[in-house]
């Protein structure tokens, strides 16, 4: 217990122990911040590199095969709202946290260029690190949203002050949307917290799901040591149900695991409460506007090209990165497990927004003369592959519930995720190194570029077919899930998929045809193109390496910490999905109550299976 | 009743009310000392920031040493409700968490003018009386059980903060905010004693507990003039409430005020001027809209009586009398009042909110954009009243609605921080940069960082960006409205919230992101000079407070646990 709570702790709050600690360097010290902030995010690595040996279960590294959450810990923090200090990692986030450290690590290495108020910098990165890191490992709903907003400002001043010309619109224009999904997901989390209720869970749950939900950690130490096993966990919540009754404890919480058993097994989240639509519905619309944008999908988009083309290099690598990342770690976490019901409703509209913004986001990129503004537009059609991919609900009753597509298309979006992590960072990584040597961006006035620096031509070659999505590199796999999974939910959307592949194809290769090869270099400060130096081609290579790796070994690497997580979200929500098919005719022919009782061993006897 | 009998029961009800009155009497009698030490041209030697700041601190001890005393409340017709001076004031959990937010908030504040000398020597000693006398008046506002003391205290509080937003004597602007602010508080002051009037007209009292009696027996199908004259009546002491809390339409002298007035003025009525009207407004709110469990109001005194008004002996007949005679259908009698009252609230805090930060947008100057932030500030602490008072009169509902004045109170301890800072950290950049435009704190960062890092917390907690205190408290206030279900309210707070970003980022934005200009001289604090330690000190609790606020929770709920 405590080992974790040291560990993950000290994994997310390094960085910003980092930030005071620099706070207190003399100002005119630049090459000493650089130093120490990389070395601050070189020891969080390590740590969480550490973390991902597979281990045992006895020590706190990352157990293989266990689709529950570990290293989990809980601190009581506001009691009066039931809130935690809540934290641990499973086959979801332990791969987004070691991408969030990997990447940090490498855009700090890519920070070097930047020369204006180092320091302050430094320390705004550190913040920012830990406010990511943070929000992939809280597992209380309103820890999770603190960290959301605690990335923010960080975002805000790193693209205000270190930024390209039009910095300050970017800049405020990323705050204010972001901004307004906080406030949408703020509503939903008060509308969901209210209706929460962890009495309802009483008798729905087995010792094991009771004991997933972390709900009766606090309990553990006032029961009497010799009871053991599940007569421990009933004692759990009998001491529990008298905290609750005599108003000790809140029945409401922000424990998103025991809200996404509620949202499951339970109907507190089934009130109408406008239009005709529940309470789930609202809630679901509203965290799915909330992390879209982040994501960003069509039509919240329109922040990320201003912010990307006008952040430094560094910065777009993160943003690109890890922060849309978090997007679809909210919707696989938060949205699709507490509102099933809701996202089951509207799947097609989800596999909509996604494919849309794929074919949206290829068309735009197609159309850009800023190189950095087509790789912006390339994540936003990459991260359609994400949102398709989480949504491609193909279980139904017809197919007698076979959910392996949609397995495969939830991987497929996780994988998405960290290979995009790797590509995208990669390619704004390529781009900056040109634009620091050159000053500009314009697709038309590059050329012949492999003459001069050979060796960083070849790294963003491997970078850039990685975007394309070429077989053997980290782009394909992801890819090709989601395709062959969205064929499955919807032909035509599929089709539409696989026209963005081609689409893709067309835009990386005309732009990397444009500014790598030909015979001449076209643009201004044609004496700046020197070969890359140590520093660039290090990160470099680093991050083709990464894709390579990702490429030839997808299970090794990424799919077998991930899978057995993913899966069980599917099997929980095909599982709520059975249930649920099986009250609904039974209501509907006579309201018949004990329905439920009849559908659970079932459902229970499939999770057990999967 | 004979005489003897009267005499003995004054004075005993005198001497009791005197020992509950005691910080306001500290308080009177420190303004005697300091308006001595002009009169006799001793304030050279003794200083009257020592006697004032003595003044407040032994009223802090001795509010304290009374807490003790009264650990849980009294033996009064209600646990932990207790009136005085014949039922004019109330002495409550919320009294008293109110004059120790008063006066904590008095000494910081003087220890700020001291900081920046502004009051100078010669001026201090007719300025701190102002202070000191404005919050004896806020004081009085917030434990006012009686309309009359209502008046009074308004009054209290705004003529001496008419002579403080002229205190720098010579200057147009100063003295124009004076008697702008002067002559908008005696109107609105006039409108609220004619509304006070109509209302004991009609009710034949203005004893807030004997009102609710009155009004509760009304039969509101079949009354047709009395109706509209207590709904003249109500709107019209709203109009003096609003006044106070600078809630739209009753806004404008606000900007104007704030823009003449010195910083340090303008922290005074954003804070305390503010929090005292929140307190009245919950006191008149929920004064009319409830009845006291346990007291039955007076009984046999005639009904509408109109030449019986204002009589204050009434209260003292109200409280003695007996019990157990409130059932709940003389209760639903109010439930017409609550619904007036808590709408009209709504509508105000709506408008007020989304006005304010509208309006901030276009701003330049730093005091008129922070007048227009404590505007939309009021807006945000007025929601949780409303959705108290809707709940008032569902006893199962009790709990959420004396949970959202709690809220209110968390916000407000909040809110004393932030504009502490705020204003405090424009005073000291006044002294150094000689002007209040935002334009001119352009690149302000490269040259004195810790003061523009502690602005920038103070500015991001007033958007409400966690982990920072304002997030808590605007948290706990949407926590509330979402309990009590008021989701018009939530809504609209949510999205002031969203949109206040904008314009306190733009100040962010100049200061941070902003070039430096060249014709500046440099503007230097060093490290260890006063006003640093005072802005990190005001600047700490913001972030604390935004991490550790359950504390702060667990205090408003005990302050308001007998308010219903």
């Amino acid at each position: 217990m405590s080992s974790a709570l040291v560990l993950l702790s000290l994994v997310v709050f390094l960085p910003s122990v980092g930030a005071l600690a620099l706070a207190f360097f003399p100002r005119k010290s630049e090459d000493a911040s650089r130093w120490f902030a990389l070395a601050t995010t070189v020891v969080t690595f390590l740590l969480t590199a550490w973390m991902a040996i597979p281990g045992d279960g006895k020590s706190a590294q990352f157990q293989l095969g266990v689709a529950e959450m570990q290293n989990v810990f809980n601190v009581s923090w506001l009691p009066s709202f039931g809130v935690q200090y809540y934290m641990g990692v499973d086959g979801i986030s332990f791969p987004l946290v070691l991408l969030t450290t990997f990447l940090s690590v490498l855009a700090m290495g890519a920070a070097w260029p930047i020369a204006k108020h180092v320091k302050g910098y430094c320390i705004l990165f550190l913040l920012l690190e830990t406010g990511m890191l943070g929000a992939f490992v809280a597992l209380d709903f309103f820890l999770f949203f603190i960290f959301w907003e605690v990335m923010l400002l960080p975002m805000y001043f790193l693209i205000g002050i270190w930024g390209g010309p039009r910095r300050e619109y970017a800049a405020i224009k990323f705050f204010l949307y972001t901004m307004l999904g906080g406030v949408c997901m703020v509503v939903a989390l008060l509308a969901l917290y209210f209706n929460s209720d962890v009495t309802k869970l009483i008798g729905k749950l087995s010792p094991a799901e009771w004991r997933a939900t972390h709900l009766l950690d606090a309990y553990d130490s006032r029961i009497d040591a010799a009871v053991t096993g599940d007569a421990r966990t009933f004692k759990a919540v009998e001491l529990m149900q008298a905290d609750i009754a005599s108003g000790a404890a809140t029945e409401h919480t922000f424990n998103i695991l025991a809200m996404q058993q509620l949202g499951q097994k339970t109907d507190a989240f089934d009130a109408v409460l406008l239009g005709g639509k529940s309470i789930q519905w609202w809630a679901f619309v509203l965290l799915f506007i909330g992390f879209v944008i982040k994501v960003p999908s069509v039509p919240f988009h329109t922040w990320l090209p201003d912010a990307h083309v006008e952040a430094p290099t560094p910065i777009s690598m993160i943003l690109a990165g890890v922060l849309l990342k978090l997007g679809g770690y909210g919707l696989i976490r938060i949205c699709y497990p507490i509102c099933p019901d809701a996202a089951h409703d509207l799947a097609y509209f989800v596999v909509t927004i996604g494919v849309v913004s794929m074919i949206y986001g290829a068309f735009a990129a197609l159309n850009q003369k800023d190189f950095k503004r087509l790789v912006a537009y390339s994540s936003v059609s990459h991260m359609g592959y994400v949102v398709a991919g989480l949504g491609v609900w193909s279980a139904a009753a017809a197919t007698g519930y076979d959910a392996d597509y949609w397995k495969m298309g939830m991987n497929g979006a996780m994988f998405q995720m960290i290979a995009h992590g790797i590509s995208s960072a990669g390619m704004f990584f390529m781009v900056g190194v040109l634009y620091d040597r050159v000053h500009h961006r314009n697709l038309n006035e590059f050329g012949g570029l492999f003459a001069k620096m050979p060796v960083y031509c070849c790294l963003a070659w491997v970078i850039f077919l990685a975007g394309v999505g070429l077989p053997g590199l980290c782009g394909f796999i992801g890819e090709a899930c989601v395709t062959l999974s969205v064929w499955k939910f919807s032909p035509v959307l599929a089709v539409v998929t696989a026209f963005t592949v081609i689409l893709t194809a067309g835009y990386i290769l005309w732009a990397f045809q444009r500014v790598y090869l030909g015979a001449e270099y076209k643009g201004p400060h044609e004496e700046a193109l020197v070969p890359s130096t140590w520093r660039e081609r290090a990160i470099g290579a680093t991050l083709v390496a990464a894709a390579i790796l990702f490429g030839v070994l997808p299970y090794q690497t990424v799919f077998r910490y991930m899978t057995p997580s993913v899966d069980k979200v599917v099997a929980d929500l095909v599982a709520w999905q059975r249930r649920d098919d099986a009250v609904a005719p039974a209501a509907a022919m006579a309201g018949a109550s004990t329905e439920p009782e009849a559908a659970t061993p079932a459902a229970n006897a499939v999770s057990a299976n999967e | 009743m004979d005489f003897s009998q009267v005499i003995s029961n004054l004075t005993k009800h005198t001497s009791e009310s005197v020992w509950l009155f005691q910080p306001e009497i500290w308080l009177c009698a420190t303004i005697v000392v300091v308006l001595l030490t002009r009169l006799f041209g001793v304030q050279r030697a003794i200083s009257p920031f020592a006697v004032s700041v003595a003044g407040c601190a032994i009223a802090l001890g001795v509010q304290i040493s009374m807490m003790r005393a009264f650990p849980e409340g009294f033996a009064g017709p209600q646990p932990g409700r207790f009136e005085f001076f014949d039922g004019l004031l109330v002495y409550d959990n919320v009294t008293i968490f109110f004059r120790l937010f008063l006066l904590v908030f008095a000494l910081l504040l003087l220890v700020l003018m001291r900081v920046t000398g502004v009051p100078d020597r010669d001026a201090s000693s007719d300025v701190f009386p102002l202070v000191l006398g404005s919050t004896l008046g806020m004081c009085l506002m917030a434990s006012a059980n009686h309309l009359l003391i209502v008046f009074l205290g308004v009054e209290m509080a705004s003529v001496p903060s008419y002579a403080l937003a002229g205190m720098l004597k010579g200057r147009r602007r100063g003295s124009e905010a004076a008697l702008k602010y002067a002559v908008f508080g005696a109107g609105a002051a006039g409108v609220m004693l004619y509304g006070i009037s109509l209302l004991g007209g009609v009710l034949g009292t203005v004893h807030l507990p004997t009102m609710a009696a009155r009004l509760s027996e009304i039969s509101w199908s079949t009354a047709g003039g009395e109706v509209v004259a207590l709904a003249l009546g109500g709107l019209m002491v709203m109009v003096g409430l609003a006044f106070k809390l600078s809630a739209v339409p009753f806004h404008f002298w606000c900007p104007d005020v704030f823009e003449g007035a010195t910083a340090e003025v303008n922290a005074f009525l954003s804070v305390a001027s503010k929090a005292a009207a929140l307190a009245l407004l919950v006191r008149v709110a929920f004064g009319v809209s409830h009845l006291p469990a346990g007291a039955d109001l007076a009984p046999a005194a005639p009904t509408a009586t109109t030449t019986a008004a204002l009589s204050v002996t009434e209260a003292s007949v109200a409280w003695a009398a007996s019990e157990k005679t409130i059932a709940a259908e003389t209760d639903s009698g109010l439930s017409p009042v609550r619904s007036y009252v808590s709408k009209l609230i709504a509508f105000v805090a709506i408008i007020t909110c989304t006005f304010g930060n509208l309006a901030a947008y276009g701003q330049t100057n730093i005091k008129r954009l922070l007048a227009y932030s404590t505007i939309a500030h009021a807006g945000y602490m007025m929601m949780p009243v409303a959705a108290a008072v809707a709940l008032v009169g569902d006893p199962s509902r009790h709990a959420t609605a004396v949970e959202a004045i709690g809220a209110l109170l968390v916000y407000a301890v909040t809110y004393l921080f932030m504009n502490l800072g705020a204003f405090a950290i424009v005073a000291f950049l006044r002294n150094k940069l000689l002007s209040e435009e935002i334009a001119d704190y352009a690149g302000l960062i490269r040259s004195c960082p810790t003061l523009v890092v502690c602005f920038v917390i103070v500015l991001l907690s007033l958007v409400g960006i966690p982990p920072l205190a304002g997030f808590a408290g605007k948290f706990v206030v949407f926590v509330s409205l979402a309990k009590s279900q008021s989701f018009l309210l939530l809504v609209v707070a949510a999205l002031n919230t969203a949109v206040s970003l904008f314009y306190y980022l733009r100040v962010v934005k100049v200061m941070c992101i902003d070039p430096e200009p060249e014709s500046r001289s440099p503007v230097a604090f060093s490290a260890l000079s006063p006003s640093m330690w005072y802005t990190v000190a005001v600047t700490v609790p913001v972030v604390l407070l935004g991490v550790l606020f359950f504390y702060v929770i667990d205090a408003a709920n005990a302050a308001v646990r007998h308010l219903l």
